[in-house]
């Protein structure tokens, strides 16, 4: 056997590995999803979505959670994007090498890494207490907002990197100043990548349970919230408070926790959706 | 980094300025009970409050009610900030807890609602292990006994020479905090080599998966998973007692079963709906607290608390 043979092998071995490890992840994915489709399909109908919760776990829905869950979305969104763009646009296009910009990366990168829980302290400290939003919507919403920036800034700066020099250039040569070229150029070529990224950073924010538990969001609640003051509920919670229940013996939590989790994963798939699409739409419509 | 919070911090007081005007005007425009109730405390409280909570609002659906189980020591916290006006707790409110609560002026009435037993358990495959008593049990759960406790025969002589794997009550439960106190003397001195949790269904599923396991947690846990787990009688020198209804009730379950309470301040009687929510908890806490598996009062008993109730209301006036 010559060695180019051996080495022949040794690339088939590989391609063969790397196959392997896809396929381990993807059926493990299916394994739960399959586990979790099973035993909670059944449960997902209208009254499920439209009933409150309740102690007895065959009349139990999850209607509040599902608009707190929209409310929580919403605003974070509504706080977290022009921040988190506008933050990264001033990164890439603006700021300096100096030690000042360097100092704000590293500390940028370092906030991406916080635990959730901590970001939950911060909040309880800042938002419910300090500012004395209590506990509603709006603390849980601007706790979760801060959650999601680094990681909005970070992909804005992605996007944005990858607009090539070539197109500031000719736009500067036309005449225009930054901010024209940034407004006109730069960001609607981004656009695909930027809303990518924010669509991504706010599935994670709806699956964040532990900073909404330590800033007290309520886990059991008989109303529906009708403005961002109000106490609240979100799916995530609902699903923990739910998988904590000792079992009946029909398993009935077990039920209603799968479908809660169906209906949250419902979501994310949902706003991941959107995003292929935007982005794709967004790529066409690109031209120089 | 300090432009973003500040920004984010100006964007959301613009938000609640223009939020928070609107929901105090819907109050208080009907006879019909309305307002909005906030309720924190005990995770162990918690089981009965939700019932009550279902049962109340199906009849007076206007009030908002909003719980949250975060322990009883920091439901405590949130009463003396004023965060909340009623507490579920699984133990009395402690001297500290209290002066704080005098030098602010906040007056309460503690309420009795039911009985937990706290239960010692094993897996169903344990042979050797139908009862202990409460000399043995501080022997593996005092903070002495941490790294040296570490086989059932070091116990005693006849169990086997097998690794004790413990499941207990992490530190925020009040659990905890009553099991250390009448097992090892001392509130919260305990060994911190164990499995602890303050979700009781992971100290179940600890248990039951693992033959040379011990744990403690409330009776309702093992109520509701009976098939699962093996039921260890306490003997406190009287004899060997199985925690069930009725010894936790009458108290011979000693020293293992404790009260429930739930703290309602002076300020939160006074509003209608409370009150209103209060006696109903006290009227229905019979039948909800044996739906939510703890042991009932007795008849006598709900009076005693029903007669504590009306003087706290009737002396607010």
């Amino acid at each position: 056997m010559t060695n180019a043979d051996k080495n022949r092998i040794k690339d088939k071995m590989f391609g063969y590995f790397g196959m392997a490890c896809t396929f381990f992840g993807i059926f493990m994915l299916l394994i739960f999803l399959s586990d979790i489709v099973i035993s909670g399909w059944q449960k997902v109908d209208f009254d499920f979505l439209s009933s409150f919760p309740s102690s007895r776990p065959k009349k139990a829905g999850i209607y509040p959670a599902l608009i707190g869950t929209l409310w929580i979305l919403g605003l974070t969104a509504i706080i977290a994007l022009p921040i988190g763009i506008a933050a990264g646009v001033y990164f890439e296009e603006y700021a300096k090498k100096s030690k000042m910009a360097n100092f704000l990366e590293i500390n940028l990168a370092n906030l991406a890494g916080v635990p959730s829980i901590i970001y939950g302290l911060l909040g309880l400290q800042i938002f419910v207490r300090t500012l004395n939003f209590g506990t509603s919507i709006l603390s849980g919403a601007c706790t979760l907002a801060l959650l999601i920036l680094p990681i909005i800034i970070v992909s804005t700066r992605e996007a944005l990197k990858a607009v090539p020099d070539s197109i500031r250039q000719a736009s500067y040569g036309m005449g225009a100043n930054t901010w024209q070229t940034i407004w006109h150029q730069v960001l609607p070529a981004s656009s695909g990548g930027i809303i990518t990224g924010i669509i991504l950073a706010i599935s994670r924010a709806i699956g964040e349970t532990a900073p909404l538990i330590v800033i007290g969001a309520a886990t059991y609640i008989t109303y529906i919230p009708e403005d961002a003051m109000s106490n609240f509920t979100v799916l995530p919670m609902q699903i923990y408070d739910w998988v904590g229940m000792p079992e009946t013996p029909d398993g009935d939590y077990k039920t209603i926790s799968s479908a809660g989790i169906i209906v949250l994963l419902m979501i994310t798939f949902l706003l991941n959706g959107i995003a292929v699409f935007l982005r794709n739409r967004w790529q066409k419509k690109v031209k120089w | 980094m300090k432009k973003l919070i500040l920004s984010a911090i100006t964007l959301s007081t613009l938000f609640a300025y223009s939020c928070g005007g609107e929901d105090s005007k819907k109050e208080g425009e009907s006879t019909e009970l309305s307002g909005t109730i906030v309720i924190d405390g005990s995770s162990t409280v918690f089981p009965i409050t939700k019932l009550v909570i279902e049962d109340f609002t199906a009849e007076h659906n206007k009030v908002k009610i909003s719980a949250a189980a975060g322990g009883t020591g920091s439901g405590f916290k949130k009463l003396i900030r004023k965060e909340i006006g009623i507490c579920g707790a699984s133990r009395p409110i402690k001297e500290s807890e209290a002066h704080e609560c005098d030098s602010l002026g906040i007056k309460y009435q503690a309420l009795e609602v039911g009985k937990d037993g706290l239960s010692i358990v094993v897996n169903p495959q344990n042979t050797w292990l139908t009862s202990i008593t409460v000399a043995e049990l501080k022997m593996i759960w005092e903070p002495a006994a941490e790294g040296k406790i570490k086989k059932w025969n070091q116990i005693r002589k006849e169990w086997p020479n097998e690794p004790i794997n413990l499941h207990g009550a992490g530190h925020e439960s009040g659990t905890f905090e009553y099991f250390t106190e009448v097992i090892n003397g001392k509130k919260n001195a305990c060994r911190t080599d164990y499995n602890a949790s303050e979700n009781d269904n992971q100290l179940v599923q600890g248990v039951s998966g693992d033959k040379y396991a011990l744990g403690f947690f409330g009776y309702g846990y093992y109520e509701t998973n009976k098939a699962k787990l093996k039921i260890v009688a306490v003997d406190n020198g009287k004899g060997a007692i199985t925690p069930n209804e009725k010894t936790i009730m009458d108290g011979t379950y000693a020293p293992l079963s404790r009260p429930l309470f739930i703290y309602v301040t002076a300020e939160e009687a006074k509003k209608p709906e409370s009150a209103a929510f209060v006696q109903f908890y006290l009227d229905n806490a019979p039948t909800l607290v044996k739906e939510a598996h703890y042991a009932a009062l007795t008849a006598d008993q709900y009076k005693a608390e029903a007669v504590k109730w009306d003087a706290f209301v009737k002396g607010l006036k």
